[in-house]
């Protein structure tokens, strides 16, 4: 259509117009042209601090000497830096299952509550998902609290001796995923009741038929309906668990011993407060690669089930 | 004709009126230069209104507006500040800068040795510590400010002491310009004796082993009276057959052993609650743990006293916090700024800042260390007439891991190694052997890099 009514207009008065529209005719200029905030928008917000981060990691603590990848090297040979990897790695994985896990069971709870009482239940349910992290942590932090712990107080009236909350390293490190399952298992609950009101009922009238046991039935009908859901909230939920940064700084601030430090508050401690911003940003960077093989493994199991299904 | 007569008065009008508004500002007194301060934000309310006023002063005399801000230390927000300022080389004119921010960004401020030469010839020698962070390099780069700066003395619940053991705290360091009888005892021996003691009494002393700053600066001040250093002063480590080392780490040990047990976990508020609440008899501390004591738990803030810390074979050595008013070199008004930095910096501001914070200030000219406020300051009266260093004290202030270059000390300070070396002998169950090859470690991974 568009090209019959160019057709009728004499060439000579469209010279410069008809280059334009044809430009703005075409289905991926206006693609580029619409998805052109977005884009600025990644590269301003992700590219350029990527880009940046990688820059400033291969400076000399004095920022004035380029050094390659000695500030790697140097943090390969630290007794402490592995025990941030390790940490990191620990806190991650344990507090994604945790979260997984309970937020499972949680959804599975609510789905056999009556409508009209699931909303209240839900409601409650989704607020430590609510409330600003840091605040959160800080009541955490409270009941915890070295001296005045209410937890050991609580303890104390069964008999139970105080526990060290968080000056024994094992007991610190149980402490900081305590608080993250708290505040990240009601997301995980909440993509799984999505996930699981979207099981056709007929599969488990059928599985009910053929006399499936309710072990069966979540064997065999719920796991796989909802493993696509399960891998993308798993692999979301270890790209935030693993930059945590604000449970261990308000909890531990990384001690003892540097026992519960993960890599953003361990990058923030020799970046920012020891000064020294080219080795934090190694520090922070060395959270790339980790994750990467997380992300990889996860989405190539995604990618399988999905041509499975096709 | 007579319009273009008109035209001529028109624009000579025009022009005088022109003139004379653009010089209205001069002639009239108005503000022709903006300075911009960025001042650390007082625990103390009254603190920065004292800071707020005599910029307020001075930008009157000086026809120059003064904006002031607050930056809190709250989740390090002038660290963050001063890191974004430097990169972006833009922001305020002056900033205040904490313990080891000036020797950071040493090539981004501007050279203060003039200020700091008259003011010494006014007020005599800054105290050591401070020139060991403002000065590296031999050049003042910023300027010890008397807001915010603090040392850490212990603050001695005097009763229990002598209650449990057998110390009269007062009648050995009064409040005179004198010692008392048996100071010249008072040293890490008798300290951990008294640590014992109040510890089976069950109110042990609250002593942080974290890795934050409380924590980092006492262990700091033995180690350095005991002349413990890790480091020289060309970044050299020195743990290896180290004699002074290991005798301190000996004695923080020992100390360690009589703390609560939670002490590896607390931050800089968790010794002051454990005065606050009656559980502690000694904390090392500026006063405003008695401060919050003598308003939350009135019977314990009576009961407090400051003394100077405890000395060993090397001298008596207390533990310093300062912060220092830095000049960017971006700043455009760097004359003015300097002229502002000196008047703040002045005996009469000092005393006025001093006295806002109930003492808590501590100029960093030695021959300051004498305002009223710490003579008047109670009850008791007298409690923290020793929180300055006097000339009986014959006390130095010290900042953990100096000598080291400042460039390598506040990674280690950052890093909290002391107390980490402590923990791995204490807590961890680590010979001392081990822990010192694991502080090698750590301190060689600090040189490296550039």
């Amino acid at each position: 259509m568009a090209d019959s009514m160019s057709a009728a207009i004499p060439a000579v008065a469209q010279p410069r117009s008809s280059s334009l529209q044809k430009l703005a005719r075409r289905r991926s200029s206006i693609a580029f042209l619409m998805t052109l905030p977005l884009i600025c928008v990644i590269l301003g917000l992700v590219v350029y601090p990527a880009g940046y981060a990688i820059y400033l990691s291969m400076l000399s603590r004095r920022m004035d000497e380029f050094v390659g990848l000695t500030q790697y090297d140097i943090l390969i040979e630290n007794d402490t830096f592995w025990l941030v990897v390790f940490q990191s790695c620990f806190f991650a994985v344990t507090a994604v299952i945790a979260k997984a896990a309970i937020g499972f069971w949680l959804a599975h709870m609510l789905h056999h509550i009556p409508t009209k009482g699931q909303r209240k239940w839900r409601g409650m349910l989704l607020v430590p998902w609510v409330i600003p992290p840091a605040l959160s942590t800080l009541g955490w932090w409270w009941m915890y609290d070295p001296t005045y712990s209410s937890l050991n107080w609580i303890l104390a009236i069964f008999a139970v001796p105080a526990v060290p909350w968080l000056g024994e390293p094992w007991w610190a490190r149980v402490s900081v995923i305590i608080v993250n399952v708290w505040y990240g298992a009601p997301f995980f609950m909440i993509m799984y009741l999505a996930a699981l009101k979207s099981v056709p009922e007929q599969l488990y009238e059928a599985a009910a038929i053929d006399g499936a046991s309710s072990w069966q039935r979540l064997r065999y009908i719920t796991l796989p309906m909802m493993q696509n859901i399960i891998s993308i909230t798993v692999l979301f939920s270890l790209i935030v668990t693993f930059a945590n940064y604000d449970i261990v700084r308000v909890l531990t601030n990384g001690g003892p011993r540097d026992l519960t430090h993960l890599f953003a508050t361990y990058a923030f401690q020799v970046g920012i407060l020891s000064g020294n911003i080219p080795r934090g940003a190694a520090v922070s960077l060395f959270m790339l690669p980790l994750l990467a093989i997380f992300a990889f493994f996860i989405l190539r199991g995604v990618n399988q089930r999905n041509k499975e299904m096709m | 004709m007579s319009k273009l007569e008109v035209t001529r008065r028109a624009a000579l009008g025009a022009g005088v009126a022109t003139v004379g508004t653009l010089s209205a500002p001069a002639v009239f007194g108005q503000p022709t230069t903006t300075i911009r301060c960025g001042f650390w934000d007082h625990w103390v309310p009254a603190g920065n209104d004292v800071l707020r006023r005599l910029c307020a002063q001075w930008g009157e005399r000086n026809r120059a507006n003064i904006n002031v801000d607050f930056i809190t230390s709250v989740g390090n927000q002038n660290l963050l500040t001063i890191a974004a300022q430097a990169q972006s080389r833009s922001g305020h004119d002056i900033l205040s800068f904490p313990t080891w921010e000036p020797a950071a960004h040493q090539r981004m401020l501007v050279n203060v040795d003039d200020v700091m030469g008259r003011l010494t010839r006014k007020y005599g020698p800054v105290t050591p510590a401070a020139e060991y962070l403002g000065k590296p390099g031999g050049n003042w780069v910023a300027i010890p400010a008397v807001s915010g700066t603090q040392m850490k003395p212990a603050c001695v619940r005097f009763d229990l002491m002598q209650q449990h053991a057998g110390i009269d705290i007062r009648a050995m360091w009064p409040a005179e310009n004198r010692a008392g009888p048996g100071a010249d005892t008072w040293n890490w021996d008798t300290f951990a004796r008294a640590a014992e003691a109040c510890n089976r009494a069950g109110v042990p002393f609250g002593l942080p082993m974290g890795s934050f700053t409380d924590a980092v600066d006492w262990l700091g001040a033995l180690f350095a009276s005991y002349g413990a250093n890790v480091m020289d002063e060309r970044g050299n480590i020195t743990v290896r057959n180290n004699a002074n080392l290991r005798a301190a780490v000996d004695m923080a040990v020992r100390i360690s052993r009589q703390l609560p047990n939670d002490v590896w976990a607390w931050d800089d508020a968790s010794n002051n609650r454990a005065l606050i609440s009656g559980r502690s008899a000694l904390i090392f501390n500026p006063p405003s743990a008695w401060v919050s004591a003598r308003r939350d738990n009135p019977a314990v803030g009576a009961q407090c006293w400051t003394v100077p810390v405890p000395s060993g074979p090397q001298g008596r050595f207390v533990g310093y916090l300062p912060y220092f008013w830095g000049i960017w070199n971006f700043s455009r008004v760097q004359g003015p700024a300097k002229e502002l930095l000196e008047f703040l910096s002045d005996r009469e501001q000092a005393d006025a800042q001093t006295s806002t914070s109930a003492g808590y200030d501590i100029p960093p000219f030695l021959s300051m260390n004498d305002f009223n406020v710490w003579s008047t300051e109670g009850p008791p009266v007298g409690t923290v007439y020793n929180y300055p260093l006097r000339a009986h004290h014959n006390a130095r202030t010290s900042v953990a891991f100096a000598p080291a270059p400042a460039n390598l000390a506040v990674q280690a300070y950052n890093q909290a190694l002391n107390t980490k070396l402590i923990a791995r002998i204490v807590q961890a169950n680590e010979s001392v052997d081990q822990a010192f090859g694991w502080l090698e470690r750590e301190l060689n991974t600090i040189r490296r890099g550039g």
